[in-house]
């Protein structure tokens, strides 16, 4: 099997690199281990945590059954408590209907120049900051670590926390440098205290919060019952943008919704404790349509799809659209330990973004090919899924996606080689046999291919006999 | 073809091979509550100490002694302007001397409200099992932003008819249609190194006093 | 008691020991053993590396190579787990593609009587106390699928408890992952590397003379680090330990 060949494509190189940067790992081995403890405790805290598990993923793959039944509900639902529904097909339907409402609003110049954002990962994902500031739109992230991520010209690199490959250090001096650039600098006595950088972020963003007149979100559930769609967070920032600019955007992927009020009884309490490791986050707002004198008067909601259907469409890969971002497998995963978000080459790293982003994308790219590959199969990331999404599962499938579009003829070769062997016992006794006799001549190191097996382990010695000799010896 | 139509009908394709088979009733398993919902004592105890876990300040007092405690609160951060929500009991702030009082008529803003020492607010109710108070903007809550913007956030818990013991039992007693906010302890982060930090933009103390009633 | 021995391609080719050691573990605890000469491989490399339809025949080959065995023993959890979880999927998919039910007809016969070697020993024979002696001390690394995907929970941990001789060393970070993962150990070196450099901290931290597994795929990517490192702790198969007695004590080769 080691000396099967090896595509070698995006992934293992972007994971090699930093494999190799020590600051990284050091960071991002602290961070995926305390969060990793935390949800261990919170979640043996319910002893009903197995059907809760089971509940999600019933309410999550029934929805997915009657999906079109419940977006159509949910627009009748949203439209009639006040708002507007939009449908996005992709990425790029999706920016232009946002910048179009962006434009369409405010009366004054400013106003239609500048948003502020919750932190969403579906915005992210169709590059909505990119494609508002080519028409002249500046998008304020305005979650800590989206804001150090912003400053820092950088790439988040995990759903929760997209800073976790930064230390404080490194983000102190990120503030120091950039955020005069933005708005309101840092403070000139900035330390490195978390509270103090916490602080400075607060007063760079007020002035935001209490200018803007338009916010983007997404949202983590949308109930098509009653409409409400659902937003969960902890710093306030997220009640800052749904509650104080006169116009709301939320950008939702069509996956996102649930079909009742009651369900959110589930949910509410799944996410939190796979996520940040709390009972409960510390705020979470919900909103249904618009409210007379209180919050946003206007409010759109963009129904996004961007490759969700594909993925529907594909009876094993469709259980990745029960997601719901909490970020779980990604702290528990050893690959991404090591590999960190940014090798995943998508707002979507870890385990998660290995079989979401080869479905959304297609497995066209190096980087697509290659993320079904970047995972031991350890079983890890199924474990701690509150929705039990079989990710090895459906990494495995995807691979065999990967192997059909042909894209390594050696390990096909081998693959086949290996296949006539393995189904022909004397043919396999006869090649075990004449490696056992030749094993002196062995290398121990390989050229070619399984390089990548020595460069860091020994081949292990062949026996003088295979079993199957032994056996014949001695029992048959 | 509109991009509704589009999609409606990929989802559709895409759902071609399920079976119209009878689907099973959703497994609904788990429990209504970890905690006992029968017993207000112990419900109390255990939302104060949810609530405290999360950093909220907590206290306790009696109907008769909240006009009180609300004064001392304020006066312990030297609270001079207080934002009151329509429909807060007049009482409640009876005890406080000379802070001045400003009752939510619509008109207090953002920039307002920023510049606001202290909000006291009541809830729609409390859940023990995960410290939360959710306020759904009834009277005596207010507007979103009164609960948001002041930087000190004082809420009235009424036990034992405000407090239920867990989410599966306090949905059913909220209305989809008001905008809902739940807080469980003071703005937090974990961003920084995951290390914990209070306070970034939501108010960044926040007292909770349960009153017995 | 008469059984299968499903060595494993693995196992028969470079560890003929382990095969060795299960058979003649099991025959001390009165078992009788056959080796069915028609087994092969289980088909897991073809599988896990998306190579779904090439390893049907051996689906077939392996049912048919256990047809009339209640126990199929097995000292691999990684082969048990392919058999018990990956069959009846390659079964499912295929009459999806409506290729009939022959292959989940082999699947669903086979499965349910493949066992691995410690489910064997403590569910079945129902003896955690196998008289095995083995005076070294010994940490025990839980490969993933017999931790996560069979759940062998505690069942080796009590085997090597109850050797005479042996000291038990706990194994920091016992759970996580070693970096072997079959194709993935060439296809992302680097990754893998580094997670076998991690897990070897620790189980050299333990100062373990043994280190024990009961899947010889991670002990091989361990034991190839360890050489290639020159660290004196030995890997070794559970089944040689359980093998090892007072009369006939293991050597180190």
């Amino acid at each position: 099997m080691n000396g099967t060949f090896l595509g070698m494509p995006a992934f293992p190189q972007a994971a090699a690199r930093a494999v190799r940067d020590g600051q990284l790992r050091a960071n991002l081995r602290h961070a995926t281990h305390t969060i990793r403890d935390k949800r261990a405790r919170a979640v043996a805290e319910l002893p009903d945590w197995a059907e809760l598990r089971a509940a999600g993923k019933a309410i999550k793959d029934h929805t997915l059954r009657h999906l079109d039944r419940y977006l159509v509900q949910l627009e009748e639902s949203v439209t009639a408590a006040g708002g507007t529904v939009h449908w996005a097909a992709d990425a790029e339907e999706a920016n232009r209907i946002v910048a179009g409402l962006i434009r369409a609003t405010g009366d004054s110049d400013i106003e239609k120049r500048e948003v502020v954002k919750v932190k969403s990962m579906a915005t992210q994902e169709i590059g909505l900051n990119e494609a508002l500031a080519a028409e002249g739109i500046t998008a304020y992230e305005t979650d800590l670590a989206e804001l150090i991520v912003q400053l820092g010209d950088d790439r988040p690199s995990h759903i929760l926390v997209p800073a976790i490959h930064r230390n404080r250090a490194e983000i102190r001096e990120i503030f120091a440098d950039r955020m005069a650039a933005w708005g309101r600098p840092a403070p000139e006595s900035l330390t490195d205290s978390p509270a103090e950088l916490a602080e400075a972020a607060r007063l760079h963003l007020r002035e935001k919060f209490l200018r803007a007149r338009v916010a983007v979100s997404g949202a983590n559930f949308m109930v098509a019952e009653t409409g409400t769609l659902v937003v969960v967070e902890s710093e306030g920032n997220g009640r800052m943008c749904l509650t104080l600019p006169r116009t709301l955007i939320s950008v939702v992927g069509i996956e996102k919704v649930v079909p009742t009020w009651r369900d959110l009884e589930v949910f509410l309490q799944l996410l939190p404790r796979s996520s940040t490791a709390e009972r409960m986050n510390p705020y979470t707002s919900l909103w249904t349509g618009t409210t007379e004198d209180d919050g946003p008067s206007e409010f759109h909601l963009v129904l996004l799809d961007n490759g969700r259907t594909a993925a529907l469409a594909d009876q094993v890969g469709r259980q990745a659209l029960r997601c719901i971002r909490c970020s779980a497998c990604l702290n528990v995963c050893p690959v991404y330990e090591r590999a960190g978000g940014h090798a995943y080459g998508s707002v979507y790293p870890g385990p998660i973004g290995a079989i979401l982003n080869p479905q959304l994308r297609g497995t066209s790219s190096p980087v697509d090919a290659s993320l079904p590959y970047a995972s031991s199969l350890c079983g890890a990331c199924y474990e701690v899924c509150p929705v039990a999404i079989d990710i090895p599962e459906v990494l495995v499938h995807l691979r065999e996606r990967v192997a059909e579009q042909g894209g390594h003829p050696l390990e096909r070769a081998a693959m086949a080689a290996a296949g006539y062997v393995l189904d022909h016992p004397a043919a396999l006794a006869a090649a075990e046999r004449l490696a056992g006799r030749t094993r002196a001549l062995h290398p121990r190191r390989l050229p070619g291919p399984g390089r990548a097996w020595t460069d860091s382990r020994d081949l292990p010695e062949v026996p003088a006999e295979p079993f199957r000799d032994w056996w014949r010896r001695n029992r048959a | 073809m509109t991009s509704r139509e589009l999609i409606l009908g990929r989802i559709r394709a895409a759902l071609g091979d399920a079976d119209e088979v009878a689907e099973p009733p959703l497994p609904r398993g788990y429990l209504s509550a970890h905690a006992p919902a029968e017993d207000p004592v112990a419900l109390l105890d255990l939302l104060h100490r949810n609530l405290a876990d999360y950093r909220a300040l907590v206290h306790r007092c009696t109907e008769a002694e909240l006009p009180d405690r609300i004064a001392e609160l304020l006066a312990a951060r030297s609270s001079r302007t207080v934002a009151l929500p329509a429909g807060l009991p007049a009482s409640w702030l009876s005890g406080v001397g000379d802070v001045e009082l400003l009752p939510d008529d619509g008109s207090l803003t953002a920039a307002r409200l920023d510049a606001v020492d202290s909000v006291v607010t009541g809830c729609a109710l409390a859940i023990a099992e995960t410290g939360t108070i959710v306020l759904d903007a009834g009277p005596g809550q207010g507007r979103r932003l009164l609960s948001l913007v002041p930087d000190h956030h004082v809420c009235v818990v009424r036990a034992p008819e405000q407090v239920v013991a867990s989410v599966p039992l306090a949905l059913p007693r909220l209305d989809p249609a008001r905008p809902q906010t739940w807080i469980s302890g003071p703005s937090a982060t974990s961003d920084i190194e995951l290390d914990r930090v209070e306070g970034v933009h939501g108010p960044r103390t926040l007292e909770v006093l349960l009153v017995k009633s | 008691m008469r059984v299968a021995l499903f060595a494993t391609c693995v196992n028969d080719a470079l560890f003929p020991a382990t095969a060795v050691a299960t058979v003649r573990l099991l025959e001390r605890l009165g078992v009788t053993v056959d080796f069915p000469a028609g087994q092969t491989c289980c088909g897991q490399p073809q599988y896990n590396t998306g190579y779904r339809r090439a390893c049907e025949p051996l689906v077939r080959r392996t049912a048919r190579a256990f047809a009339g065995y209640d126990h199929v023993v097995t000292p691999s959890g990684s082969c048990v787990a392919m058999v018990r979880d990956n069959y009846p999927r390659i079964g499912a998919r295929a009459a999806a593609e409506r290729r009939g039910s022959e292959l989940t007809d082999a699947a669903t016969a086979l499965a349910p009587r493949v066992v691995e070697l410690t489910e064997f020993l403590v569910d079945v024979l129902g003896v955690e106390d196998v008289g095995a002696y083995f005076p070294y001390s010994v940490t025990y690394h839980p490969s993933c699928h017999g931790l996560r995907m069979l759940g062998l929970g505690e069942r080796p941990l009590r085997l090597l408890r109850a050797v005479k001789g042996l000291e038990l060393l706990e194994l920091p970070g016992a759970q996580e992952c070693c970096g072997f993962g079959g194709t993935f150990a060439v296809k992302n070196a680097a990754v893998s590397a580094a997670m076998a450099e991690d897990k070897l901290a620790n189980a050299l931290g333990t100062g373990a003379q043994v280190l024990c597994g009961a899947d010889n795929s991670c002990l091989l990517h361990l034991g190839g680090t360890l050489r290639r490192r020159g660290d004196a702790l030995r890997p070794l198969h559970l089944a040689e330990i359980l093998a090892s007695t007072e009369e006939h004590p293991w050597r180190p080769s």
